[in-house]
Formats: C-alpha cells, structure tokens, sequence
C-alpha cells in the first residue's frame, strides 16, 4: 500500500531534537504531497513525516523501517516502510537530497507516527538538492481538497 | 487491540445495510448433506471418522484430492436433526459445491439414499471471553452445556431457527451464529446493542486466528499441500488411516509412515513483520522455504508467522533468518498457537 502523504516539516539546521517544531505556524505553512507528506518550507533542510490522513489509515505504527544516514534519494524514491498491522506500506521522497538524520526515537516508539505525525513522529530530514521541487508540493489547502477528492 | 475480540460479523453476500468492513461478501459457504447415506457420502471426500462423530458434534476436516492435496478445509457437523452441516469457505465454493454435487450423483445412481442443500443462511460469529454470557442473554438454552466443537438449533435474540455452533477461528471461546439471511441484521444489530461487543474486521481476525495458529486456506494450505506436510495429521480419522480409504490416502498415509519432505512451522520475530512470500533462510543464509503469513502480534508485542521449511529444521527453537525488506532478521520456529487458546471444553 503507497502511503498517502508524507509531509516534509523543515526545521533549520539549528533547531535541536527532538523536533520541537511548533506545529500550528508551520503546518500553514506547510506543503504536501499527493502521496500526503507535507513540509514546512524553510532554508536547506526538511523534515519528511506523514500527515494525519495517513496514520489513522495506516492503524498502529509497529514499526518504522527508515534509510541510513547519508543515503542519496530523488523524488519519488522508496525510501522506507511503515508496518501496521494491517499493511506494510512503503514511504515515497517527496523530495531530492541527502538524508541528514532519521528519528531515532521510532526504533523504541513506532506509536509517535500516531499520535504526533507532524512533531515527535516526523521520519527523516533531507538536506535539499533541488529546492525549486517545493513548489511542486500541494498547499495544506489544496490537500485537503485533495484528500476530500480521493475520498468520494 | 483487544485480544478478546467480542465480534467478527461474516456477513452473507445479501446483507448490504451492514458496512462491509471486511472487503469480503462472503466468507463461508453452508451445505446440508442429507439422507440415510450421508456420512458415506462425506467420508467418501473427507478424511476425518465422519461416522464416529457423536450427535451435534463437530470436527474441522479436509477435502483431499487423488494427490493427497488438500482441495478446502471445512467444518463438518453431525447434527440431531439427522443431515451433515458443512461450513467451508466461500473463496472455494464452487469448487467445494461441485465436489459434493458430484459425489452425490454419483451415489444417487449407485441406489444410495443422499442428498445436498446450499443453506442460505449468513454466519455471525461472536468471539471471546464474554461471547457466552452475551449470548446467554438472548437464548432459553443454557449455553453451558454446549460446550466446544458442538451445535444446537435454537432462537437467538427473537430470531427463531438460528444453529449455533460453539466454535470459531479465534483461539477464543465463541460461537458461530448460522441465522437466516433476512434476518441477521436485526440479530446483529440485538447483539451490538451489549455495549461488550464490538464489530471486527479481517485483519483483526487475521490476527486472533494466526496467534491461534490455525490455517488460512489459500495461503498456508492448499492444493499442493498435504494434511502432513501442513501439520494437520490430527485431522486424518484413526479409522480411516487403517482403511486408507480416502481421496489421497496412499499418498498420505505413507507421508505418515515415512518423514515428510516439508512442514508448515510457526515462526517468530523481533523487527519487521513477516508477511506472507518472505524467504526463510537457514542460519548460513541458504533460502530453504517460504512464510505463507503473518502479522503483528498484538497480543504477544512480537512478529509472529507460519511458513514451510524442510523437516530437519521444522523442530521448535530452531533458529532460522527471515528476508524482510531486503533485510534478513533473526527468527525462532515455535510451537504454535503462539497464544494460549481459551475454548470452552467441558474438562
């Protein structure tokens, strides 16, 4: 099952783990995938996580298998999968770069997936090689008109 | 997720009104063998001692084929009310209903007094610790007294002429509800009003039934597998061992008698799910079988599956490796069921 929606929340090289993102700014902010992932859009770095829509699809995160530091990826590239009971369902690169650092914090709780997809269970960070990508991601707006169409 | 699943509804392909949740019509399929010849008949298909089943007793037992395939596996009733009630599944029913369509004309010609009904009926099954005493609620029989593996015609929640069976496919007390089509809604509906129960799905009940360790036809069983190779030997009647005198038996009953070249195992892991298709490799990383399914154990926090492997390695602690996601994760063959099974028996 291809996950819906990835959501790349960028918190700034500076901001320290865990991702303490302040949700509310940057989810209006934010930019989405029609395979729901979404993005804060900010300066090099981005945080990739799924959206809400896709973790009450997914059921409960029993585990998170997520790409080593350091791996190359374009968009649309596997770059890992998400198990649930019912599927295991594979994570697709909203975006082109480098991965900068994964959640370590999902190795011992898959449940943050659940229960905080936009901040303590975001997956990775990117560091972006081609930023001109973002703009081909879909507002918070524009996805929820989305979501709405796939769901009739 | 609850271990004590309090209701999988198996819904009849009529029943539209209820959310089909479980992606599936139809997951059972319900025949009536009739007639003075009508354990002839089934033990001419099956392999169990269909004769030696007490009255309203019930035993799962398999459809072979000449090549000691197993052709479906299905639950056979010998019921009070003088026919055989069949439950086997939907996804083999016209293969199923053929079967015994076949075989009853062919003894109908021989003189033989046997005859076959579709029953179109739906099937609720209601399962768990509780199911009892919700039921109880609703019927004058006392359910006590119907203890595992056995049946009863009785009036369920107002809605007369439904069979209850006391069984399931959860590893859980339970009881399978064979109610008239154009009523199960109006039962199901009575029976969620007990704020205990609960409407589950396929993968919930794909979960109870692999920590049970029973078979999903399909994926751990099927034509090319034999009732030894799938750990199933308890199946094949004592009687009919001796008699090897059913569809397949020569094949069979050697297998019993020899070592058999494979054996459905249960396997467990740390890490990643196995699912149904992963390699399973020995400790020196030689594929040596496949997983036919798994999931998630919600019940024990591990990653349990059943799969095939070589009978030199099928022994309970034997370690083996597991493909995942181009990975391959340290797994254990287990006993199974993987959960203590909880069925009501009078012992």
């Amino acid at each position: 099952m291809a996950l819906p929606v990835v959501w790349s929340a960028l918190a700034g090289p500076c901001l320290p783990w865990p991702w303490g993102l302040t949700s509310s700014a940057l989810l209006s902010e934010g930019k989405f995938t029609d395979k729901h992932e979404w993005i804060p859009t900010k300066n090099g770095i981005e945080t990739v996580g799924i959206s809400n829509f896709a973790q009450e699809a997914l059921g409960d995160v029993v585990y998170c298998s997520l790409p080593e530091v350091g791996t190359k990826l374009n968009k649309q590239d596997e770059f890992g999968a998400l198990e649930s009971e019912k599927a295991t369902s594979e994570l697709y690169s909203p975006l082109s770069g480098e991965v900068t650092e994964i959640n370590e914090a999902l190795a011992e709780n898959p449940g943050l997936v659940n229960k905080s997809c936009y901040e303590d269970g975001c997956l990775i960070k990117i560091a972006l090689s081609n930023p001109a990508e973002l703009d081909e991601l879909m507002s918070e707006e524009a996805c929820e008109k989305y979501i709405k169409s796939i769901e009739e | 997720m609850q271990r004590a699943v309090n209701m999988v509804a198996q819904l009849g392909l009529r029943l539209q009104a209820l959310p089909l949740a479980l992606g599936r019509p139809l997951s059972c399929a319900q025949t009536k063998i009739l007639g003075c010849d009508r354990v002839k008949l089934m033990e001419s298909l099956v392999v169990g001692d269909i004769a030696e089943l007490r009255p309203n007793q019930g035993t799962l037992s398999l459809f072979t084929n000449e090549a000691g395939g197993i052709l479906d596996d299905l639950i056979v009733t010998s019921t009070s009310e003088g026919y055989l009630y069949v439950v086997s599944n939907a996804g083999c029913r016209d293969k199923d209903l053929a079967l015994m369509q076949d075989k009853v004309r062919e003894l109908q010609n021989e003189g033989s007094d046997v005859s076959l009904e579709v029953v179109d009926n739906a099937l609720l099954a209601l399962q768990g610790p509780t199911a009892a005493q919700v039921l109880q609620a609703g019927v004058a029989d006392d359910l006590r007294k119907l203890p595992f593996m056995t049946s009863a015609v009785m009036e369920v929640f107002g809605v007369s002429g439904c069979r209850v069976t006391r069984c399931g496919y959860t590893g859980e007390d339970g009881v399978e509800i064979s109610v008239p089509a154009a009523a199960a809604v109006h039962l199901a509906t009575a029976l969620l009003e007990n704020p205990e129960v609960k409407l589950a799905g396929l993968a919930a009940r794909d979960s109870l039934r692999l920590e049970a360790g029973l078979c999903l036809y399909g994926s751990d069983i099927d034509e090319h597998t034999t009732p030894v190779e799938g750990s199933l030997s308890w199946t094949l009647g004592k009687r009919r061992r001796a008699a090897v005198d059913f569809p397949g038996a020569s094949v069979i009953v050697a297998q019993l008698k020899g070592k058999v070249q494979r054996r459905r195992v249960g396997l467990m892991c740390e890490g990643a799910p196995m699912r149904a298709h992963s390699p399973i490799l020995n400790t020196e990383g030689t594929v040596i079988g496949t997983v036919t399914s798994g999931c998630p154990s919600p019940c024990l926090k591990k990653n349990v599956a059943m799969g095939y492997v070589p009978y030199e390695y099928s022994r309970p602690g034997t370690p083996l490796l597991v493909e995942v996601r181009r990975k391959q994760q340290m797994a254990v063959v287990s006993k199974m069921p993987f959960v203590t099974t909880n069925y009501y028996t009078l012992k």
